[in-house]
C-alpha cells in the first residue's frame, strides 16, 4: 500500500520560489506561461495488513499534522494498493 | 533565577545565548538537550537560534516532534518565559504556541545584516525597560524571516497588542524599504495572548556588546530579568 502526499502553497500566499522559476520559464521562451506554484511531493509506505479507509486515514493525519503547515499549505492524499 | 537554552540537533546560536546569559545577565544558565522532559527549576527558557534538524521538511517543523517541546508548552502553559529567537521563532510557530507562519524571504535571499526595529508594544515581559517607539540596531541571519498568516490572525495580533517588534528604518518609520523578507506588515517578533511567549526573527543575542556593533539587545534581555524579578509577572 502506498501513499501520495502532495503539498502546495494556498492560493492566497505569495510564492516567490515559483516566481523566480515563472520568470526562468520566461527567460527559456515559454511566453505564455502564466504561473509556476511549487510544492512538495511525498510517497508513503504503508504495511499491506492495512485496509485502504485505515492507510487513507493514516496518511491524512500524517500530512496534517507533519508534512503540510495548515497555515499555508493544503494537502492532498492519494492511496493505492500498488 | 535560572535559565535553560534548548539545544536541538543543528541549534547554531545555543551558545551565544548562553554566552549573553551568563556574562551580561550574569544568572545561572543550562544547556538543555532536545530529549529532556523536565523543566522544573527554570525561570525561563531560550529556543535559539539555527537549523533544527536541518531545516528538513520546513525551517522548525521537525523540532516541534523533540521530546523537550511537550514540556516547553507545560511550561509556556504554566506562565514562565519562552523567548524564541530566529530558528526557535519558526519552532514556536510549528509547534502553535505563537501564530502564522515563517516563509521562505520574499527576495529568496538569505538575509545577514543588521536591520532597525522599533518596538510597538512596551508593556510585555520583553520590553519592559523600552519604549514604545524604541528604535533597536539588532542583526537578522535568515532565509524563512517572512512572517504570514491570515486575515483574521493578523486582527487579533493587531487588536491584542501582540506584534511587539516591527522593521523600520533608522528613523523608526515602517517602510517597505526597511523590510529584508516581505514579512506582513513590517512584523519582526510577536507574543502570545499572555505576553509571555515571545519570537523574534532578529538576533539580540548577537547585539549585546558594542565590539559587535551594537549592544541594544541587552534591553530585551534586561526586560526578561527585570519580569521575572517581580514574580513573573510582565512590566
Amino acid at each position: 500500500m502506498k501513499a501520495k502526499v502532495y503539498v502546495t502553497l494556498k492560493p492566497s500566499v505569495l510564492d516567490p520560489q515559483g516566481k523566480a522559476i515563472h520568470h526562468s520559464v520566461e527567460l527559456m521562451g515559454f511566453e505564455k506561461i502564466t504561473d509556476v506554484r511549487q510544492g512538495k511531493y511525498f510517497e508513503i509506505a504503508l504495511d499491506g495488513g492495512m485496509s485502504e479507509a485505515e492507510a487513507q486515514t493514516a496518511a491524512e493525519k500524517i500530512a496534517k499534522d507533519v508534512l503540510a503547515n495548515p497555515v499555508i499549505e493544503d494537502y492532498r492524499v492519494e492511496v493505492s494498493s500498488s | 533565577m535560572k535559565f535553560g537554552v534548548i539545544v536541538f540537533p543543528g541549534s547554531n546560536c545555543d551558545h551565544d545565548a548562553y554566552h549573553v546569559l551568563s556574562k551580561h545577565v550574569g544568572q545561572p544558565v543550562d544547556f538543555i538537550w532536545h530529549k529532556e522532559t523536565d523543566l522544573s527549576g527554570y525561570d525561563a527558557v531560550v529556543v535559539p537560534g539555527g537549523f533544527s534538524y536541518g531545516d528538513y521538511l520546513r525551517a522548525g517543523a521537525l523540532a516541534r516532534f523533540s521530546p523537550v517541546m511537550k514540556a516547553v508548552k507545560e511550561f509556556a502553559a504554566k506562565g514562565k518565559f519562552v523567548f524564541g529567537i530566529c530558528n526557535g521563532f519558526q519552532i514556536l510557530c510549528e509547534s502553535g504556541l505563537l501564530p502564522g507562519a515563517l516563509m521562505r524571504n520574499a527576495g529568496l535571499h538569505f538575509a545577514c545584516k543588521h536591520v532597525n526595529i522599533r518596538t510597538e508594544n512596551q508593556s510585555t515581559p520583553y520590553t519592559n525597560q523600552l519604549e514604545n517607539g524604541r528604535v533597536l540596531s539588532i542583526p537578522i541571519a535568515h532565509a524563512e524571516g517572512n512572517y504570514t498568516c491570515d486575515d483574521a490572525t493578523f486582527h487579533s495580533l493587531e487588536e491584542n497588542n501582540q506584534i511587539v517588534f516591527r522593521y523600520c528604518d533608522e528613523n523608526g518609520e515602517i517602510t517597505p524599504e526597511s523590510n529584508p523578507n516581505g514579512a506582513r506588515s513590517n512584523i519582526a517578533g510577536i507574543c502570545n495572548l499572555d505576553r509571555n511567549v515571545l519570537g523574534m526573527m532578529p538576533h539580540p543575542e548577537r547585539a549585546c556588546e558594542e565590539l559587535l556593533g551594537s549592544n541594544d539587545g541587552r534591553d530585551i534581555f534586561r526586560s526578561l530579568t527585570h519580569a521575572i524579578a517581580e514574580n513573573g509577572v510582565g512590566v
